[in-house]
């Protein structure tokens, strides 16, 4: 008794199982990330002012970090003042330093988040900013 | 060669404390006496036609073997590989993980690493892994592969001839790997080069000649059971006529040879006709298929065909409906796992159905075979048979779960059920000891040769603790079971380890308190000993 | 015996795949043609595998019986650790599989002053399954970087899996299976060393993938947690082989490929090692069967007729003994 079929099935699953991710990449479209900075208030800035508080490597790296040591510094140490590398100060503030360049959440935040996969939970306690553009269908 | 104390046997083993060296490094293995048989006769081997048939001593250092006896062995293991799927997947997936290690009753009465289950599949794995695998080929030791050579060969035969296919550590192991099924391939490929034992191929031998193991000839088997028979009619008053041979009986019985030869085994064959007696049962002996068991098991499979054949052949001769199967562990395993595929379909005989209370033993449509266990119990649930319970209250009862019926089978209740109608007192062993956790009786496939006995004695430990404890807690006496081979090996472990505990068979148990129609009063049970109240 | 070996061959492919991408700068071999490699062979080699199982038939039906059987009488049988229908095999497949039943039973023996004890032990139990869930869920966790969206089925599964909303040195949220596949492969490892009966079982292929694994965790951790990697960038590499568009963003350090390379060892490793139990734990004949062996005829292909003694010849040896004891013979 070999019980064929029983493995040729088995090996079916286990091969649609592996190869999921391709098949499922078939005819969907190939993303790109492009987080946008070219909001109005970026845009009025003077050029030697359009910087973030941290170099645009480091932030790709450790704005999750940051952001959660700011709350912590702020809700919990009563602190507001972050002093960069740079010895810049900033105001230690999501919605009032980040979001005031930052007005395009959707384009900004989302582009990445979604497209890999995170879920922040910064919106469950501030409140999300209304953006002027549509907010466009996720990709 | 004489044993050591029970209080000294295992006081050195200590199961915690492995060798220094590692096992791959520990050539050549050092034949102790007592833990090995001896080797087969070149007689008993050219009978049945096996390779190799010549005078084989275990402790020379030439075994004689063919010129190309490696060959033999690598393309036996070939050949094995891709006919068994069983052998082929564990020799492959076993991750070592070690859940089986004290689970073997001969690792625990012996701290000995190689009989840890893993360590035993793992002798032959390394030689598998060095000619069928890459990892092997190409890491060689280090990929836990090995080459065959004479030390080797003989490491696997010292340990392939001290495993009793219990099957103990295949239910712990998370991928069911069987070492049963390793050590019966093993024995195979052994085989294939004449190395046997003598107590298991003058067996073999024997019963491809006359029928059955002890080499009991049709004139012998008869008068065997007419003393028996005297013995009844001394304890009963009741003469009885045993059928053998009889065309056209309705059923055939079948029995281990044990139970013709010596006690505890007698009792319970004084028992089964008995019982047949009381139901005027129509059946029938046969002195050809006068052996259930079958050592050929403990050989190889085309000889453990090649023995069992004869059981349906006589079924065919005899022209009986179906056969009735006495109480015995491997018998059943080859019965119940084996038989039909290797001699069916059975279409020659008809679905079993019990004469005396019309039940239809479904179950056993394809193979046409009832346990004796399964008929009793019927019985007794349709309240066939009168019982005098008090004959038996001089015993305190527990029941010893033999591992083929237990592993291979699964029949735990029936037997129990008995017991508890035909008994007063009975107590089972704790739970990790019994029914499917069972533990062997250290001499099971053709172990229980005398020369083995500090082995048996130390396999058998596992279960002679656990019937001390019930033995020391509930008073018990008496180890019942349904194999011959458990009557034949546990008296002497039981004498060794807990003297005051006997054993028996359940028939027997059945037997000494059925009140048979037209008995006188009975002083005796089974064995001459006064019953209960009727001591002098 | 050989865990020396094992960590040093871990090391070396360590040191490999550093030596490779940071100092030579092949991170085309170790981003593109080794995952590509690994995953190939890790797909054929386990098909291959299987096959070559599959060809070898089940000649007996040989369940391990572990519960009552059925039976016409009225005993109760156990339907799940001694099946008799296909249904009970599938039950008793599917606690084997995904509850470890068999190992569940596990216990220990103790000899002490001569008595033999035995107990319950559930700690291998709990390992295993703690390990082989952990990766599981780690191994789902990770379809967010091979899939152009991620599906609700992976984000509810991390969302669980960070639902203790712990934050450790900052940021992310920590993964609960993050530190027990730690905790559970240090205590399988710790095992290996421990435990002198496994100690000495054990082979340098044991500890081999246990290092392995343990290095893939410890470079996961170390870029969720401690230097943060570009997670964007890495998605589109790992998006880029899904594509079949590899692309190599210059953002990706040197941690990322050791991670990757790890993977890649342990994909192509797979099928030449005992890490096929994950596919042979299916195929085991002592479990996959069911135990109606007398209601049911098994059949074996390559069963062949053998020679055995026919009642003839041994009426001929014996037919005047039996005349002369009453036993009715065939010729007379």
């Amino acid at each position: 008794m070999y019980d064929g079929w029983k493995i040729i099935v088995g090996l079916i699953v286990f091969i649609a199982f592996v190869t999921l991710p391709f098949t499922w990449s078939t005819g969907k479209e190939y993303l790109k990330v492009e987080p946008k900075i070219d909001t109005p208030e970026i845009q009025k800035l003077p050029e030697a002012e359009r910087k973030c508080v941290e170099s645009k490597e480091f932030m790709r790296k450790e704005h999750m970090k940051m952001l959660i040591d700011w709350r912590d510094a702020v809700v919990r140490d009563g602190k507001t003042l972050y002093v960069n590398s740079q010895g810049k100060s900033f105001n230690m503030s999501l919605q009032n330093t980040c979001m005031q360049c930052h007005t395009n959440k959707s384009k900004f935040c989302d582009e990445c988040h979604n497209y890999v996969g995170v879920k922040p939970y910064c919106w469950d306690c501030h409140i999300e900013p209304k953006e002027n553009i549509k907010k466009e269908a996720r990709l | 060669m004489r044993l050591p104390r029970p209080e000294e046997l295992i006081s050195d083993v200590n199961l915690n404390k492995m060798p220094s060296r590692r096992w791959m490094d520990t050539l050549p293995v050092e034949f102790k006496p007592g833990f090995y048989c001896y080797g087969a006769k070149g007689k008993n081997l050219e009978y049945v036609g096996f390779p190799n048939a010549r005078d084989f001593h275990v402790t020379d250092e030439d075994w004689k073997l063919p010129e190309d006896w490696k060959k033999i062995v690598i393309e036996g293991i070939k050949q094995r590989i891709e006919r068994f799927r069983t052998f082929h997947v564990f020799m492959d997936i076993c991750v070592r993980c070690g859940a089986c290690a004290d689970k073997c009753h001969f690792f625990i009465g012996t701290a000995d690493p190689k009989n840890m289950p893993v360590l035993r599949a793992e002798l032959l794995r390394s030689v598998y892994r060095k000619y069928f695998t890459s990892g092997g080929k190409i890491f060689g030791k280090n990929g836990g592969a090995r080459e065959l050579d004479l030390d080797i060969l003989k490491e696997l035969w010292y340990y392939f001839y001290q495993c009793t296919e219990c099957r103990r550590c295949s239910l712990f192991c998370p991928y069911g790997i069987d070492t049963a099924e390793i050590t019966i391939i093993g024995r195979e490929l052994l085989n294939l080069l004449g190395l046997n034992t003598d107590w298991i191929s003058g067996p073999v031998a024997n019963c491809y000649r006359t029928g059955n193991h002890l080499g009991i000839e049709p004139h012998t088997m008869k008068s065997t059971l007419e003393f028996m028979c005297n013995d009844i009619e001394d304890i009963t008053g009741i003469r009885i006529e045993p059928p053998i041979n009889k065309k056209g009986a309705e059923i055939l019985f079948v029995t281990p040879s044990g139970d013709l030869f010596a006690d505890p085994g007698i009792y319970n064959c004084m028992g089964y006709m008995m019982l047949f007696h009381e139901l005027g049962l129509d059946y029938t002996w046969s002195t050809f298929a006068s052996e259930g068991g079958n050592f050929g098991f403990f050989t190889s499979l085309e000889m453990a065909k090649r023995l069992h054949s004869k059981i349906y052949e006589e079924a065919k001769r005899l022209k009986v409906k179906w056969i009735l199967g006495g109480e015995c562990g491997h018998m059943w395993r080859v019965w119940h796992q084996y038989h039909d595929t290797w001699y069916g379909p059975i279409d020659f005989l008809e679905e079993p159905v019990s004469p005396i209370t019309g039940t239809k033993f479904e179950h056993a449509k394809s193979t046409k075979i009832v346990h004796i266990s399964e008929f009793t119990a019927d019985l007794i649930r349709h309240g066939v048979l009168k019982f005098d319970k008090r004959r038996n209250d001089n015993l305190i009862v527990t029941f010893h779960d033999s591992c083929n019926v237990s592993r291979g089978m699964g029949m735990f209740e029936e037997p129990r059920y008995i017991i508890r109608n035909v008994c007063n007192h009975f107590y089972d062993m704790p739970d990790e000891t019994i029914r499917e956790q069972t533990f062997c009786c250290g001499s099971g496939s053709g172990l229980n040769a005398g020369e083995i006995m500090e082995q048996r004695m130390r396999g058998g430990f596992p279960r002679a603790n656990a019937v001390r404890y019930v033995h020391e807690k509930f008073g018990v006496n008496m180890l019942a079971n349904i194999c011959a081979i458990d009557r034949a090996a546990l008296p002497p472990l039981m004498q060794y380890w807990v003297p005051a505990v006997r054993v028996s068979g359940v028939t027997e148990l059945v037997a000494n308190a059925m009140i048979m129609k037209g008995e006188k009063e009975r002083e005796m049970n089974l064995r001459m000993e006064p019953l209960p109240g009727k001591e002098e | 015996m050989g865990i020396g070996l094992a960590l040093i061959s871990v090391l070396g492919l360590i040191l490999f795949a550093y030596v490779g991408t940071a100092v030579i700068g092949l991170n085309a071999l170790f981003a593109i043609v080794f995952p590509y490699a690994a995953f190939i062979l890790f797909v054929i080699g386990f098909i291959y595998r299987v096959v070559k199982w599959g060809k070898s038939p089940v000649p007996y039906r040989i369940p391990t019986t572990a519960g009552q059987h059925y039976s016409s009488l009225w005993f109760k049988q156990n339907k799940i650790d001694n099946p008799s229908t296909g249904l009970g095999v599938v039950l008793r497949m599917f606690f084997e599989v995904f509850a470890f039943r068999s190992l569940f039973r596990n216990t220990k023996a103790e000899l002490l002053q001569g008595r033999l004890y035995i107990g319950s032990s559930k700690w291998l139990w709990l390992g295993a399954i703690a390990f082989h869930y952990s990766f599981l869920v780690i191994f789902l966790r990770h379809m967010r970087f091979f899939t152009p969206e991620t599906p609700w089925v992976i984000s509810l599964i991390e969302s669980f899996d960070s639902f203790l909303q712990v934050h450790i040195l900052g940021s992310p949220l920590l993964y609960i299976t993050n530190i027990s596949i730690l905790a559970a492969l240090l205590y399988l490892l710790g095992r290996r060393i421990i435990d002198p009966k496994i100690k000495y079982i054990s082979l340098p292929s044991d500890y081999f993938p246990l290092f392995l694994i343990l290095g893939i965790i410890t470079t996961g951790v170390l870029m969720r947690y401690f230097f943060k990697v570009d997670v964007t960038a890495i998605k589109e590499l790992t998006l880029g082989l899904v594509y079949l568009k590899p692309v190599i963003p210059k953002e990706i350090g040197s941690l990322f490929y050791i991670h990757l390379f790890l993977v890649s060892i342990l994909f192509a490793y797979f099928p030449f090692s005992k890490l096929m139990h994950m596919g042979g734990v299916f195929l085991s004949p002592t479990r996959n069967v069911a135990n109606n062996n007398r209601m049911k005829r098994h059949v074996n292909p390559w069963e062949y007729p053998v020679k055995h003694r026919h009642y003839e010849e041994y009426e001929d040896e014996f037919r005047e003994k039996m005349k002369k004891a009453g036993i009715p013979v065939e010729k007379e």
